[in-house]
């Protein structure tokens, strides 16, 4: 047995019938940034929700830290971990602080309030987030951009040791993918926080991860370095369509776009 | 300065203030210092009656608000989610069927109301998940099926009862608190206790689901175990007061609405305000129908009718208001 941070092993899980996940194994060390990368339906999106403890009704085995995940509870996983979901348009008409203070819920029982240290948390990852001029604002009057911030400053108030997302940049501004991307990078750099991603855009996910595992059809069909993601032939055989690359002055990585190089 | 705390003393003072100058109001005013038979009239009758209307209001409002939370929609309540004809069935089949029993110092008929209306949000809730996602048209389709066919049921068992077992079911039906007494508080109280201090406590997990049931699992909310405290919570006190007052409906909408607008969505404070709402806005609505009898010569109107005429028209502003998925 290997001793690694997070380790997947064999993970296969059935939606009415249908084999979503195929037997998926990873390895994670702490305070790396992973970026999970592949087509869509591929399975990207229920490998992080089962690792969320959000699906149970899988098969194989994931441990954190040596731990079988199923033998944790939901507190101390949730202490351990932390989930993004995919940004999906629906609001809630709790403020931002309320909002952010939720991250705050598996530190505190029924009976305590929020303590001095929870605020702490929760004003510490407001200011992270660029949110405090706006944590009396109500998360539905926010944008797409300003809410996709309050739901990375909920998780970071959880204060866990590894961060889950789901597409975390997806149909975000420029400026806010810049901003998430650096409160990521810090995290991961700064805090030692290990990230798992979600990404739709592969240079994003170049720019900024350790490892990249590519999924298609429920199985894990390449892992590698940023580098070796971005080879044209690694990911035409992932997304089976043509892509072109175009080196990047001063940049190591070269740029990937979908398309002939007519 | 957080306006939740400040709101809510607010309320407690308007709550305070209407459970004190209720009793006076009827079809005379009965002024504090009354004597003799005046005296018993407040303290006997009216008393008792306007505390019964506060808890009752207090229970429909808090389980409104536990739905609308648990099931992410302003729309679910325990009248359109038909939890209330659930109460109400499970209270017309005891009262054909049963034997009245008292079991410590709960009568059989709130028993069975109780059962009713934890049966009928099972279904409902059932149903809705089966159909993906509690989106409005399902929740509200499923809720009136529901209340369509229980209502049925309890026409069907009038039908075949004696007409003296009919007109007690008359009664559960109209939603009136006209019978109220210190045993129907009683019988109350304890359904309200349990109920509203469960939902006390769960004030961040009420937070959590309405934010999202995958992100309250992922923050370690134990979602099985609550949802079934909020179930039971819930039933408690929608089977409680159906079975006093019948099913009076609205309350559990509005209150809640209301009170978001008050004091903001989180439940730590939008529970207590709810309490106090709920039960202040029941009481001056049966204070009304009280005083309202002084010109319609002694003829009551049954305080249900008066809660759907005001909440009819809010249940359609809510729907004209809605943005998009109508989400809380």
């Amino acid at each position: 047995m290997s001793n690694s941070f997070i380790q997947i092993e064999s993970l296969s899980i059935r939606f009415s019938g249908n084999e979503i996940l195929k037997g998926i194994s990873l390895d994670i060390d702490e305070g790396e940034y992973v970026s999970i990368i592949g087509p869509n339906g591929a399975g990207k999106t229920t490998l992080i929700k089962c690792m969320a403890g959000i699906y149970s009704h899988w098969e194989g085995s994931i441990q954190i830290d040596g731990q079988a995940v199923p033998t944790l509870g939901s507190r101390t996983l949730a202490k351990l971990q932390s989930y993004v979901p995919q940004a999906e348009g629906r609001t809630n008409p709790l403020t931002v602080e309320e909002f952010v203070a939720t991250g705050r819920y598996p530190h505190l029982s029924a009976f305590t309030s929020m303590r001095k240290e929870d605020y702490e948390a929760v004003n510490t990852a407001l200011d992270r987030a660029g949110l405090l001029a706006l944590r009396k604002r109500a998360i539905a009057t926010l944008s797409g951009g300003e809410r996709q911030m309050a739901f990375i400053a909920a998780a970071l108030a959880q204060d866990t040791r590894i961060l889950l997302l789901d597409e975390p940049s997806t149909f975000l501004d420029y400026r806010h993918q810049t901003n998430i991307s650096s409160i990521l990078k810090s995290a991961c750099r700064d805090s030692g926080i290990t990230v798992i991603a979600v990404h739709h855009d592969i240079n994003t996910a170049a720019a900024s991860s350790d490892r990249i595992h590519a999924i298609k059809d429920g199985q894990i069909v390449f892992s590698g370095t940023a580098a070796e993601t971005t080879d044209i032939q690694t990911l035409e055989k992932i997304y089976d369509t043509k892509f072109i690359s175009a080196p990047l002055p001063g940049r190591a990585l070269p740029l990937v776009f979908t398309g002939d190089a007519s | 300065m957080n306006k939740g705390p400040v709101t809510l003393s607010i309320l407690l003072v308007c709550a305070i203030a209407t459970l004190i100058l209720s009793p006076l109001f009827g079809m005379e005013f009965i002024p504090f210092h009354a004597t003799g038979q005046e005296y018993e009239i407040l303290m006997g009758i009216r008393l008792p009656r306007v505390l019964c209307a506060f808890a009752a209001g207090s229970m429909l409002a808090l389980s409104g608000m536990a739905f609308q939370a648990l099931f992410r929609n302003p729309l679910a309540t325990p009248f359109t989610l038909g939890v209330s004809s659930g109460a109400a069935l499970g209270a017309a089949l005891f009262i054909r069927f049963g034997i009245s029993f008292v079991l410590l110092g709960i009568s059989g008929t709130s028993i069975a109301a109780f059962i009713g209306a934890l049966l009928s949000i099972l279904l409902v809730y059932g149903l809705t998940k089966l159909k993906g996602g509690f989106s409005t048209p399902t929740l509200l389709l499923s809720g009136i099926a529901i209340s369509f066919f229980f209502s049925s049921l309890i026409l069907f068992i009038q039908y075949i009862s004696g007409l003296s077992h009919s007109f007690r079911i008359v009664h559960w039906m109209m939603g009136t608190l006209s019978t109220a007494d210190y045993t129907n508080l009683f019988n109350l109280l304890p359904f309200l206790g349990i109920g509203g201090l469960l939902l006390l406590f769960l004030h961040r997990e009420m937070n959590l689901f309405m934010v999202g049931e995958d992100l309250a699992i992922s923050r370690g909310v134990n979602t099985r175990l609550v949802k079934k405290l909020i179930f039971l919570a819930a039933s408690l006190m929608v089977g409680g007061v159906v079975a006093i007052c019948g099913p009076i409906g609205f309350i559990g909408m509005m209150s809640p609405h209301i009170c978001r607008l008050l004091v903001g969505a989180d439940h730590r404070y939008l529970t207590p305000a709810t309490f106090l709402f709920g039960g202040m806005f029941l009481t001056l609505c049966d204070t009304f129908t009280r005083v309202f009898s002084h010109w319609s010569g002694g003829a009551e109107l049954p305080v249900g009718v008066l809660t759907a005429l005001l909440g009819g028209p809010f249940f359609i502003l809510l729907l004209l208001n809605r943005k998009g998925g109508l989400d809380l």
